[in-house]
């Protein structure tokens, strides 16, 4: 079983619930793994200190122009539907960082004198967490495109029966790389305003992809019942509520997993789990 | 004309509730735009009037006209996006989600059955509010291209602030560094980066700051909500100082600003209390703070 944590907003809480999921489930002796897809700001490996043991680089083809062959037809630079090759005078340059590697001007060349050559984007570094298989993806700074590196990180083995992957937050490009494909997504939100204006775009985009799903409440306050009833007017089951505590907020802040440094906090991931198998069994 | 980019690397630090505070204070002295396309929230607490309404087009999506696709399925062999598949009468067929519009099965179908439609990919305005003018955008359901939209809404605010002799162009960014986080950032005079003491926060100020550097915008941090880790606020100031980047205080961790959401309003002009204060006090850094050059 593959579930995703999305949110729509950042910082509502994505991580620290796959993190301990994660750990939990790890702990209770299930074969699990940990994914985190949030390339641009992975923060995962913070909470699980995972000991890496394979790196390799995600990389997209680019093109690159045999000079002596290229004879500026500009065929390339009209197809090229991402600008990213543009004719100077007498030559054509390549601008990698536009590139979405697709191929088509390399097909298309009159004169052949178009190749491919790797470009790297970031890298995809596997390992494990203790009981919890760990795989991560780091994108490099100054790079745009999040989703290649995203479809790298997911098509690394994943042997685990179970797996939890943390998407990047937004309802754009990168999170749908992240979530597609999934069986079950999770929607962490917070009972704000921002929270819940961002939950419902994430829940359109979820319910756009057919993708079945659920939600978590963070930072629950016990007189505040906005979240209940945006989620009762649309029909979603809420799986979990954790409360705001500022004692999670501080252990979180250490880097330490709130399901063992906050007494009372493994049940309310325990309760999770058991909501979320009971929805993608129903 | 000042352009201030609010970022954060990770999300939800509070980018967006700072941003009003920065507008209420500039005092009618900016144009405000919100960046942040994906998750846009910042119209939460301005309530904007909307003046006017842009459609925005973006990228295309292959379509396949089954009366003249055989299903030989070369589209099928060509597509690196993994977006088209055989459908099970034969026919080729595009799943538009996964689509990147990169036009490769359109020109490569021998039977020319692949057509290429232009994407509507949301809208963007341009409304008034009590602070002044807003540019913003509302993207559509798993729609693409945020930078491109992100560019947009940039030009049309930096176009009104010439045009309206505004001292500031403000922005809300987007969490992240990748396409529209670099969208809003490049060729802007400061960065705002707003971060709480954590060892995420710590962790992704670190990359943000990375790519204010490679970009070549100055930058300035504000540590959000500091008290909650006062030793990682501090280690973070320290950070600035090794970095040769500016410090523009830290805001208390106050239940006021989550009130002050709730009433629609920003922090300084629904309290006076110590929490306003701080963010005052950051308005002031960042106002004093030298940004970049100005490219123009």
């Amino acid at each position: 079983m593959r579930i995703a944590i999305a949110s729509g907003k950042g910082g509502t809480g994505k991580t620290t619930v796959a993190a301990n999921l994660a750990y939990l489930l790890g702990v209770q002796g299930k074969a699990v793994r940990y994914i985190d897809c949030d390339v641009e700001e992975p923060n995962g490996h913070l909470f699980l200190h995972p000991t890496m043991t394979s790196e390799f680089p995600a990389t997209i083809p680019v093109p690159v122009i045999d000079e002596k062959k290229c004879v500026a037809c500009g065929e390339c630079v009209r197809f090229c539907e991402y600008k990213a090759l543009v004719r100077l005078g007498k030559t054509v340059m390549v601008f990698p960082e536009l590139c979405h590697g697709c191929g088509g001007c390399t097909l298309l060349c009159p004169h052949q004198a178009i190749s491919e050559q790797a470009r790297d984007i970031g890298s995809v570094q596997t390992g494990n967490a203790g009981p919890v298989g760990f795989t991560h993806g780091m994108l490099r700074v100054g790079e745009a495109m999040s989703p290649p590196l995203i479809r790298s990180v997911l098509a690394t083995a994943a042997p685990e029966p179970v797996v939890i992957i943390d998407a990047p937050p937004g309802t754009t490009c990168p999170v749908i790389a992240a979530i597609t494909g999934v069986d079950f997504v999770l929607l962490v939100t917070e009972p704000t305003p921002f929270g819940l204006n961002d939950l419902g775009l994430a829940l359109s985009m979820v319910r756009e992809l057919g993708i079945p799903h659920g939600v978590v409440v963070n930072r629950a306050d016990s007189g505040n019942t906005t979240a209940e009833a945006y989620c009762e007017q649309r029909n979603v089951p809420i799986l979990a509520r954790i409360p705001d505590d500022r004692h999670i907020a501080e252990a979180y802040s250490r880097g330490e997993m709130i399901i063992t440094a906050v007494p009372g906090v493994s049940d309310y991931f325990e309760a999770l789990w058991l909501a979320v198998q009971e929805t993608v069994a129903a | 004309m000042k352009e201030i980019v609010v970022i954060s690397g990770k999300g939800g630090t509070g980018k967006t509730s700072i941003t009003a505070s920065f507008a209420a204070l500039a005092k009618g002295k900016a144009i405000v735009a919100d960046c942040d396309v994906d998750a846009a929230d910042l119209h939460l607490l301005l309530d904007p009037d909307r003046k006017r309404q842009v459609p925005f087009f973006s990228g295309h999506t292959a379509l396949v006209n089954s009366e003249r696709c055989t299903g030989c399925g070369r589209c099928v062999t060509l597509c690196r996006f993994g977006a088209i598949r055989d459908s099970a009468n034969g026919i080729c067929e595009v799943d538009p989600i996964a689509c990147e519009g990169c036009g490769v099965c359109v020109r490569f179908c021998p039977s020319e059955a692949i057509t290429f439609q232009e994407n509507r990919c949301g809208d963007w305005y341009v409304s008034s509010t009590r602070f002044g003018t807003m540019v913003h955008a509302r993207l559509g359901i798993a729609a693409e291209n945020s930078g491109r939209l992100v560019t947009l809404v940039r030009t049309e605010a930096k176009r009104l602030a010439e045009e309206q002799q505004a001292r500031y162009v403000l922005i809300d960014g987007s969490p992240g560094i990748g396409c529209p986080v670099i969208a809003s950032l490049t060729a802007a005079q400061l960065a705002v980066i707003v971060i709480e003491p954590t060892v995420s926060g710590v962790h992704d100020l670190r990359r943000i700051a990375g790519l204010t550097r490679q970009l070549g915008v100055s930058s300035i941090v504000c540590v959000n909500k500091w008290d909650i880790n006062p030793a990682m606020t501090e280690t973070i100031r320290r950070f600035t100082e090794t970095e040769g980047i500016g410090f523009a205080g830290t805001v208390r961790y106050d239940h006021v600003v989550t009130a002050a959401q709730r009433a629609g309003k920003a922090v300084v002009e629904f309290s006076e209390g110590p929490v306003a204060e701080d963010i005052t006090g950051v308005w002031l850094q960042v106002n004093a703070y030298p940004g970049s050059p100005k490219i123009s």
